[in-house]
């Protein structure tokens, strides 16, 4: 009983940090209220985040839904920043200084044709580069952490060009 | 994990046991061992011994927690076969097919069967059940033609290492014949895989050199790499992906217990011990740049070895200590490099086209190893000063190098987003599939067990 009632308490805390949080930002949008159209209710939600009447402003659905790609692609062995990349990063800096409560882990990611250690001080120097270009549009350092997962994490399986141009990328990950 | 990795640490006792027929015996050396090696680096030209390795007899048959002492000691003579075969020194024949020895023919041999059998060198032992829970395996190497014995050991081993017995008596073989010290008693530490390349499992694993005993040490929870084994083998360093810090993790084998080795905020990897296991060499990327730090093993304060703009990593200890190889992109592109332990006197050393990445220094000290990149990757060799290079292996996709202890062999991985261990020597022959029960990267080849 008294167990209950402490998960209850917990729980209600949460959604007030939770809902205080959004509250501050938009409150023509705050999502609707737990039941009426929750996960698991069946009616217009998915739990992928796609769904358009679910988005949570300041939620990894909403900054997907905000910006052209979440992610930035490289040459190969180059952490150099396109013309595209630097428009991606753009729109990046435009939501996150629209969400200053949110922080953000920037993935830096590399094709199989490196050796593995290599790979993970060339990734970690793309995700380095895309922080620091949010960085220069405004976006507080203290907002971003970095990581370099090298060639763990392959997005693309083949060993063709195309495939490997898909593993180089810096990816800017927004919690769910 | 800690269940998992306590009793793993061995214990293993030289007894001087041997059968109470056994004489005194001395060791004259028959064969001069300076000719064997000679051949044996000598680009794929072998001298081979024909030795026999019949079934180890045994006093009295007893059950054991491994099995019958009689089943043993043809278990034991396959095993020794087997490592005598995977040198490719030797021509090995039996247990199966040969006369199998009394017990008190042990130290005496029959000569005359085994010079009817055409065999040069003969093996013969016996496995001993004893009272406490352990087993005596003894180890004798005759020369047929010359009537002689030309060593003999005795090796007690807890009953659940019988296994470590054969390879200690293996090694023993090589050694005697050879001249050269032998790796059969030695472990692999390595990342097996399994699942699809975005979501792979990676878990650390351990096994006997030829994949007995094998065993998992890590649950495949957070994606780990590049574990290497401390020269002493009290610990393994190991980068781990643990709560989504990338880190480099020291792992005690006697308590099981994993610390992370350095503090602070910024991605680790690449581990590597000093040979007296006291140092950890790594590397840290620090907002884009990727430099190599030496910290004592139980921890303290990284010590900044290179500081050049760019990506230096996989740092390699000389055997003597004195210097590291690694590798540098400041000039542009991959190439080794060599430096003094105090990261003093940097210098390139690959200088043969295309890219080269994760240098190991071999255990001799002679030679590099290396993954030559360009055109896909493949295992090569090198001298310290960059001469004499040698590439080993056909690839496509050859990464990841390590040594035997006694520096005749190399363990890599072939396979980019899956791949298997594979074996060369360092001579360039004799490549061949390492099996494992999963797929399998980033070998670590420990030395010899200690006794």
């Amino acid at each position: 009983m008294s167990k209950t009632r402490i998960i209850a308490t917990v729980a209600l805390g949460a959604a007030l940090v939770a809902t205080s949080a959004c509250s501050s930002r938009r409150p023509e949008s705050l999502p609707p209220a737990p039941g009426s159209e929750g996960p698991g209710s069946g009616i217009g939600t998915d739990p992928g985040g796609t769904g358009v009447g679910a988005i949570v402003p300041g939620s990894r659905a909403d900054f997907l839904q905000q910006v052209p790609s979440d992610r930035v692609y490289f040459a190969l062995d180059s952490y150099t920043l396109t013309n595209e990349a630097r428009a991606v990063l753009d729109s990046q800096a435009q939501w996150l200084n629209a969400n200053p409560a949110v922080n953000v882990t920037i993935e830096g990611h590399a094709d199989e044709r490196g050796t593995r250690e290599y790979n993970l001080a060339l990734g970690e120097r793309r995700a380095n580069a895309a922080r620091l270009y949010l960085e220069s549009r405004g976006i507080s350092s203290a907002r971003m952490q970095t990581i370099s997962w090298g060639k763990e994490r392959l997005e693309s399986f083949g060993s063709d060009e195309a495939s490997h141009a898909r593993n180089r990328r810096a990816v800017t990950v927004v919690p769910e | 994990m800690g269940k998992i990795i306590s009793g793993l640490w061995l214990t293993v006792l030289l007894a001087l046991a041997a059968p109470a027929t056994a004489q005194n015996q001395q060791q004259p050396p028959t064969t001069p061992p300076e000719e064997v090696i000679e051949l044996e680096v000598g680009e794929g030209v072998f001298t081979t011994f024909n030795v026999a390795v019949p079934v180890m007899p045994t006093p009295q048959a007893v059950d054991t927690p491994a099995g019958n002492t009689q089943r043993l000691g043809q278990q034991v003579a396959e095993i020794i076969v087997s490592d005598l075969r995977n040198s490719r020194l030797f021509q090995p024949r039996g247990p199966g097919g040969l006369p199998t020895p009394s017990f008190g023919e042990v130290s005496s041999p029959n000569y005359g069967v085994w010079q009817g059998v055409g065999a040069q060198n003969l093996v013969q032992g016996y496995v001993q059940a004893n009272g406490d829970g352990s087993l005596t395996v003894g180890c004798y190497l005759y020369d047929v033609g010359g009537r002689t014995q030309l060593t003999r050991q005795g090796f007690n081993v807890p009953v659940a290492q019988w296994r470590r017995a054969a390879h200690r008596c293996a090694d023993t073989i090589y050694s005697r014949l050879s001249g050269d010290t032998g790796f059969f008693d030695t472990r692999i530490v390595y990342v097996s895989e399994t699942g699809p390349p975005n979501r792979r499992i990676k878990r650390l694993a351990i096994m006997d050199y030829d994949g007995g005993n094998h065993r998992f040490l890590t649950n495949g929870q957070w994606t780990v790499l590049t574990p290497r084994f401390a020269p002493d083998q009290r610990t393994i360093t190991f980068m781990s992906y643990e709560n989504d810090r990338p880190r480099v993790y020291v792992l005690e084998m006697g308590t099981g217990r994993v610390r992370p080795l350095v503090p602070g905020n910024y991605q680790t990897f690449a581990p590597r011990y000093s040979p007296d296991s006291r140092f950890i060499v790594f590397s840290m990327a620090v907002n884009g740049n990727t430099d190599v730090y030496r910290i004592p093993v139980e921890g303290g304060t990284p010590q900044r070895l290179t500081n050049a703009p760019g990506i230096d990593t996989g740092g390699s200890y000389s055997p003597d200590g004195r210097q590291i190889v690694f590798e540098s992109d400041r000039g542009g592109s991959q190439q080794i490099y060599v430096m003094n332990a105090d990261g003093s006197n940097q210098r390139r050393i690959s200088f043969g086209g295309g890219s080269y990445g994760t240098p190991e220094w071999s255990p001799r000290g002679d030679l590099i190893a290396f993954t030559k990149i360009g055109g896909g990757f493949r295992i090569g060799v090198m001298t310290p000063s960059g001469g004499g290079e040698r590439v080993l292996t056909g690839g496509p996709h050859d990464e990841g190098p390590t040594w035997a202890p006694n520096g005749r062999a190399i363990m890599f991985f072939r396979g980019a987003s899956r791949g298997n261990l594979w074996y060369v020597e360092a001579s360039g022959g004799g490549t061949r599939r390492v099996a494992t029960p999963l797929e399998g990267s980033d070998p670590s080849w420990s030395p010899l067990n200690p006794n």
